[in-house]
């Protein structure tokens, strides 16, 4: 094992953990603030990759269909709060996770009917479709770095968000205390239906930008999804941080177990969630009990 | 649960009438397909034992609904068991031991927590069998032979006999259900209620509450295990699908359809959403989004599932004046 | 081990702390419980009663310090197991199984005293030694005539009967009562203050209780306790009377 192996596997971990962490911490704010467990919210991972596919597609420049897709994935995000989730709250877990089940099968079908069944290449943007030499044989493309990039403006911009503004303070104290927003008299239909919205759209974005890395297929979101109610769970619920450092987690032990032993590759990252609930089962920031 | 509503017991009583001369009329097609849903019924009966009376919501159910297939596939190519004495007890023993570890670490946690975690290690069976090779990778393995019944060497059932592996699935069907009503009536299953309702308070009067969930856990189990094996021989294979997310999320989509807590719903769940899934699906190629509103329609018009609306009509008819 | 433990005391905490971080709910508690004797254990909000009873139940660990019962320590051991030494636990915020009847609310009660409840084949109401137990705890706290109502659905003053009923129905030794009085109308404190003295015949009772007047006509002794701390352990006279209790508890109480 060299120093640039170390250096590529690392590039990779730190970029597939970014990505993770866009879609997780949707998922993380949408339970936090509005006590739903999201089924469906990989669905939006994958509808934001088939839209990036689509309409690069139709413009010809991915930054262009990226910037067209996320109102599109904002405004579904908000029909379906106002259509389906808005009737659950205040309901049992078990409920959430039968109607956001019944979203899954209904979104997946919407894409086979709109794109079909094929697997899809996005071409990278020409602009980054460079490499960066690393050692004198090996390079990395410039295009997972501005994932990287993009990923991190993404994250420091929801910093600023959640600690420098009004709506931040509320997200704040919805994460904390759910209960204490509502007696403050704050608009609660439209803090939910913002923060779903923008979590739809965070995981819309993460399968946009991760179109061009891998394939835009039927399905993907399913997988996205599992992966990041792990990521999740790891860092307890409702806990930004917490989904942070669970992403990287995941990222570095996947993209390390892939290389370094395939055989359990598949096992060790929920292998890594059970252990972690074992030890903290509230997870590793989660504080009060879900 | 205690007593069923005399209306209801009636329509069970019908149903089963109904189920056991069914094979005289039916065809081969819709033979299978009711073979079909009351594995799917076995499995519903051990999920509600665990989400609707002890209040374990599992996600991975299907977990040991798969493993039972595999260990049965494995029992026949590796040690050449064929005869159901042999392989139906081994594979519960399989089940019943990965549920005890699956179940140790899990009943340390709650509510969504559990969720995710009974979730986690479904998953990591999934991957198991999924990347290796000895279990035949995602095209999962073969089982070649259907189990027999044989005395001294005499056979005496075969379950390659579609119509004698339907009265088979029909007793265990039977059978699953006598045994976890059995079970919810004895002491045993006045501590799970107990539990479901205030743990704390249980563990207070004197229960090793944990104990008492770990065994819960174990018997849904090896039901489910029951249900695998079944499942798998009908098909002759098993594969990494059968022990999927969508396979212990569907699980759940029939318990609660049917009505979670009530035992009979989800054995007619299995049957509703079996028979509404062959329907919609010869209609239209988009039948899963049939299939996905439906569910949510459940989800927010009939919370209590199919068993409330029985029991609400049963209550509808008293209410009405005398004539 | 004949002679741990002095003669006549069944429970007792030897330095028993309890530490929220930087706050000491219970700080160096040493006490002993007379066995067949009523001793109440008073203090101001926030005193920690209801922790140190916590630490004698199981239901916390104490940072340091132990606990024996009849002489054998049973320090940091889980609720389950301490009651099924002899030890009942009513509760200051009712705790009681809302979604089942009176009756089977005892039953599971009186069914835990069974050597196990892994019994999976006989139906339970066949067991007529756990229902004549739950019937019997049901008619001494006085709601032998709800058996069949839901617990949800009736008043607290009858919650709070039942959760006092719950308890007997496990046929412990010793009881712990925290403010079993609280939230209950004149009449229905009578009621039960009429049963706690029935019950101090026969059991020893460990009572928390805020009103003075129930406190001071039952209890044999009487602990007061301020700040986590044991301020004075005495009999009703010698309570009364201490300059320091005056001071630190009943004056303020008076100036209520």
């Amino acid at each position: 094992m060299d120093l640039s192996f170390l250096l590529i596997q690392s590039l990779n971990s730190i970029q597939y953990g970014f990505l993770l962490f866009l879609v997780a911490s949707g998922l993380t704010l949408i339970f936090g603030i509005m006590g739903i467990i999201n089924l469906a919210h990989g669905s939006f991972y994958m509808i934001g990759a088939y839209l990036a596919y689509w309409l690069n597609l139709k413009t010809g420049n991915l930054l262009l269909a990226i910037a067209i897709g996320l109102p599109l994935t904002i405004g579904l995000g908000l029909v379906v709060e106002r259509l389906a989730i808005g009737f659950l709250y205040s309901r049992d877990h078990l409920y959430q996770v039968l109607l956001t089940y019944g979203l899954i099968l209904i979104l997946n079908e919407m894409q086979r009917i709109l794109w079909g069944n094929d697997v899809h290449g996005v071409p990278v943007p020409d602009v980054l479709a460079a490499s960066v030499p690393l050692t004198q044989t090996q390079s990395y493309p410039v295009y997972r770095f501005f994932i990287s990039a993009a990923c991190i403006a993404v994250a420091a911009a929801m910093y600023l968000v959640i600690h420098k503004t009004r709506l931040g303070m509320t997200i704040r104290a919805g994460a904390v205390n759910r209960e204490m927003v509502q007696i403050l008299g704050i608009d609660v239909g439209r803090l939910f239906a913002i923060v779903f919205s923008l979590g739809a759209a965070l995981a819309a974005f993460s399968g946009m930008l991760s179109a061009p890395v891998n394939s835009v297929y039927p399905g993907m979101g399913e997988q996205i999804l599992i992966i990041s109610f792990v990521v999740v769970v790891i860092g307890g619920i409702g806990s930004i941080l917490g989904a942070f450092v669970g992403a990287m987690l995941i990222g570095f032990v996947d993209t390390f177990g892939k290389v370094l032993v395939p055989e359990i590759a598949g096992i060790a990252v929920y292998a890594l969630m059970a252990v972690v609930l074992l030890w903290r089962p509230q997870g590793l920031f989660g504080g009060r009990p879900a | 649960m205690t007593v069923l509503p005399r209306l209801v017991l009636l329509l069970l009583l019908i149903g089963l009438a109904a189920l056991v001369v069914f094979p005289f009329f039916a065809e081969r097609f819709y033979l299978q397909l009711v073979t079909k849903i009351m594995v799917t019924a076995i499995l519903a009966i051990s999920l509600d034992l665990l989400v609707g009376y002890a209040g374990m919501v599992s996600f991975g159910h299907a977990a040991f609904f798969g493993l039972a297939g595999y260990a049965l596939a494995v029992l026949q190519r590796d040690f050449g068991l064929v005869l159901l004495w042999t392989t139906l007890p081994a594979v519960l023993a399989v089940c019943g031991v990965a549920a005890l570890i699956v179940g140790w670490f899990s009943i340390r946690t709650s509510g969504i927590y559990f969720i995710m975690i009974t979730l986690a290690f479904a998953q990591m069976l999934y991957y198991y069998f999924n990347d290796s090779r000895a279990f035949g990778g995602s095209d999962g393995m073969f089982i070649d032979t259907k189990p027999t019944i044989e005395i001294f060497g005499f056979e005496l059932v075969s379950l390659r006999n579609r119509i004698a592996f339907y009265y088979v699935t029909l007793g265990a069907l039977v059978a699953s259900y006598l045994i976890v009503r059995m079970i919810l009536l004895s002491p045993f299953g006045r501590v799970i209620a107990a539990i479901r309702i205030n743990e704390p308070r249980a563990r207070a009067l004197g229960y090793a509450t944990r104990n008492y969930k770990l065994a819960c856990f174990v018997i849904a189990g090896m039901l489910a295990g029951l249900a695998g094996y079944l499942g798998a021989a009908q098909y002759g294979v098993i594969n990494p699908a059968f022990l999927s997310w969508h396979q212990s999320g569907q699980a759940l989509v029939v318990v609660i359809l049917g009505g979670m807590g009530t035992l009979f719903g989800p054995v007619l769940g299995a049957f509703v959403l079996t028979l509404l899934e062959e329907f919609v699906s010869g209609l239209t190629e988009r039948w899963l989004v049939v299939i996905g509103a439906f569910v949510i329609a459940v989800v927010l018009l009939l919370p209590g599932g199919i068993a409330s609306l029985l029991v609400r009509l049963r209550f509808g008819r008293r209410m009405q004046p005398a004539p | 081990m004949a002679d741990s433990g002095r003669a006549g005391t069944i429970l007792e905490a030897v330095g028993l702390s309890k530490q929220f971080g930087a706050l000491a709910a219970v700080n160096n508690v040493t006490l002993g419980f007379e066995s067949g004797r009523v001793h109440a254990v008073i203090g101001p909000n926030g005193a920690g009663k209801t922790t140190f009873l916590n630490l004698l139940s199981g239901e916390m660990r104490p940072s340091a310090g132990n606990v024996r019962f009849k002489g054998q320590d049973i320090t940091g051991a889980p609720p389950n197991r301490i009651s099924r030494l002899g030890i009942g636990r009513s509760y200051q915020r009712t705790n009681i199984f809302l979604a089942l009847t009176c009756l089977e609310n005892c039953w599971i009660a009186a069914q835990s005293r069974l050597p196990s409840s892994m019994r999976f084949v006989r139906p339970a109401h066949r067991l007529t030694s756990v229902r004549e137990q739950a019937e019997r705890a049901l008619a001494t706290c006085g709601l032998a005539g709800r058996a069949g109502t839901v617990a949800a659905a009736m008043s607290y003053g009858e919650q709070r009967q039942l959760e006092i009923g719950m308890m007997l129905a496990a046929r412990p030794q010793l009881l712990m009562l925290d403010e079993p009085l609280a939230g209950m109308g004149h009449d229905e404190s009578l009621q039960v203050i009429d049963l706690l003295r029935r019950l101090a015949a026969d059991h020893t009772l460990i009572l928390i209780e805020h009103d003075m007047d129930a406190v001071f006509s039952i209890a044999d002794r009487i602990t007061v306790m301020v700040n986590g701390e044991v301020l004075e352990t005495g009999s009703i006279e010698q309570i009364r009377g201490s300059p320091a209790v005056q001071e630190a508890y009943l004056g303020r109480e008076d100036a209520e």
